[in-house]
């Protein structure tokens, strides 16, 4: 038993980084379909694979189920290697892997039936919600008593983020949660009519800010400096980042209900906050990118370097964006139409999907024994191919969402509305058959990574890594 | 707007929260180095490399 003392749990690292790509390819796929309805709508079949039950699936499959499992591998290994220590938790680590794959499948299963509590990124029904609350603690505590054990005194950046992202969704998902069951498989919020839209929105923007933001900036300021072979550009910087961020982050969700029954003051303090936002997010984004400064040549032939350093440009593009969009009177136009799937998509496919891409590159071979990915030309092609698919995606969706604002808000001398609802549908086909064709693109090259990865899993040793002793000590 | 008055007191809470950790974070001397961290994260590979020379069981023994 003194030889578990010593090692790094990496067990937990290989099964969520594993199962990150299997779910990546299962929710972008979901992905494809409903853009391939909405472009052939015949391809609606019956009630159960229905745009309307499929489009949940899809959202909780690449944020919970692939981009969970990404955050999961990469915190579980990033708190073990800063704090020098072996994850704390004994069965509880184990738990968070079963409990969560379990939480996915329900989710894959419940969805289709439509049993949905029908809040956005939140429709999974409460007995789930009862064992992701149960999954999501045992994370916490495996986390922080991780962090608890440290051997070094000073807790790295990355797990400050972790930490944050860990306690900001248990709080978030608590609030909106609530809700009164009234059989197995239904039950009403514990809020209604305006109040439920302030809670979701405060929730849905909240899990934007932790869950898809301060999660992945935890990854970024590990794997782009590791990746980099150098320092983050500024230490001192990245501190500020993570206190500017958390400090100001809570207030921005009512700007997905400007014009609403919400209160005015409320929607221009969201409009408020989510301006101020753009500072500490291009902080961070420029930080991440100037660890670079003076190696740019590394990115020439690094593939896995490509992804971490396209990942924050595109992070720094969805953070202008996002608060250009929440100023009333840009929301005004952009509101309802497809800008606003579009720059979803240039945050999650461009920062999100590409950072855990470019950190799984990191960690699989490391965690399989072997020095490098089966294929490093396979990554690189997996590179430009989810690249053009990404840019293929927003583009198209900013010219139809453009288009459709314009339309929908278009009238004639008389004051009656110069389009009908249809005609700017149908002058959105071309722009919908577009971003079919990127997201495509984009899941093609995570069947690559998968490939890929079997590849290098195959014939791999599995033997977790001794616990290296802080720099400057010796065990 | 009812559910103001959770989400005001929850965000207070949690600032007062947010504030705590700051201020054990500066009193712990978590911001006393504002650049060896940065460098200490690579340093970790150095090591690994070094010590992957030995074979698995002699290190085990030496613990």
């Amino acid at each position: 038993m003194s030889g578990t003392q010593t090692t790094y749990n990496d067990k937990v690292v290989r099964q969520f980084a594993v199962m990150t790509v299997i779910w990546g390819i299962v929710g972008m796929l979901v992905g494809v379909i409903i853009a391939a309805q909405l472009v052939w709508p015949e391809l609606n079949f019956g009630p159960w694979l229905h745009f309307g039950r499929l489009r949940p699936l899809h959202t909780n499959a690449v944020i919970f189920a692939f981009g969970g499992c990404a955050l999961f591998a990469t915190s579980y290994w990033v708190v073990q290697r800063t704090c020098h220590t072996r994850l704390w938790g004994g069965p509880l680590i184990p738990f968070t892997f079963w409990g969560w794959q379990i939480i996915i499948l329900l989710a894959a299963i419940t969805l289709p039936l439509g049993i949905t509590s029908g809040k956005e990124y939140a429709e999974l029904e409460w007995p789930v919600d009862i064992l992701i609350t149960l999954v999501w603690v045992s994370y916490a505590l495996v986390f922080f008593g991780t962090i608890g054990k440290r051997t070094v005194s000073h807790i790295y950046v990355a797990n400050w983020f972790f930490g944050a992202f860990i306690i900001a969704v248990a709080l978030l998902h608590l609030v909106n949660s609530a809700a009164m069951p009234i059989t197995l498989t239904k039950s009403y919020s514990a809020y209604s009519g305006v109040q439920d839209a302030m809670i979701q929105w405060w929730y849905g923007h909240n899990a934007v800010g932790f869950f898809l933001t301060a999660g992945f900036l935890g990854m970024m300021y590990y794997f782009v400096p590791k990746q980099a072979g150098r320092p983050v550009y500024s230490y001192r910087l990245s501190v500020v980042h993570f206190w500017a961020l958390i400090f100001t982050y809570m207030w921005a969700g009512p700007h997905h209900l400007h014009y609403t029954a919400l209160p005015d003051w409320t929607q221009s303090v969201g409009m408020v906050f989510s301006l101020i936002l753009l500072a500490p997010s291009w902080g961070g984004m420029i930080n991440g990118i100037m660890t670079l400064s003076g190696a740019w040549h590394k990115l020439r032939d690094d593939p896995v370097l490509k992804f971490l350093i396209t990942s924050l440009s595109f992070y720094g593009m969805s953070t202008f964006e996002g608060p250009m969009m929440s100023i009333k009177t840009v929301n005004a136009l952009s509101h309802y139409t497809d800008w606003t799937v579009g720059h979803v998509h240039s945050g999650a496919l461009g920062w999100v999907a590409m950072v855990s891409i470019g950190s799984i590159y990191y960690l699989l071979p490391k965690l399989f024994g072997k020095k490098e990915m089966y294929s490093t030309g396979l990554v690189t092609t997996h590179f430009w191919i989810a690249t053009i698919g990404t840019v293929l995606y927003i583009a198209s969706m900013w010219i139809a969402g453009v288009m459709q604002g314009l339309m929908w808000r278009a009238v004639n001398a008389d004051g009656t509305l110069a389009y009908s609802f249809v005609e700017s549908v149908k002058g959105s086909y071309p722009f919908w058959a577009i971003r079919w064709l990127g997201g495509v693109l984009f899941l093609t090259g995570m069947l690559l990574m998968a490939y890929n990865m079997f590849k290098t899993i195959a014939g791999g040793k599995t033997e977790d890594m001794p616990v290296i002793a802080p720099a400057g000590h010796h065990a | 707007m009812e559910s103001i008055y959770l989400l005001i007191p929850v965000s207070v809470l949690l600032v007062f929260g947010i504030a705590g950790a700051f201020w054990w974070s500066v009193k712990s001397g978590q911001f006393d180095d504002l650049e060896g961290p940065g460098f200490r994260v690579l340093m970790e590979d150095e090591e690994r490399k070094a010590r992957q020379d030995q074979p698995m069981v002699e290190k085990e023994c030496e613990r």
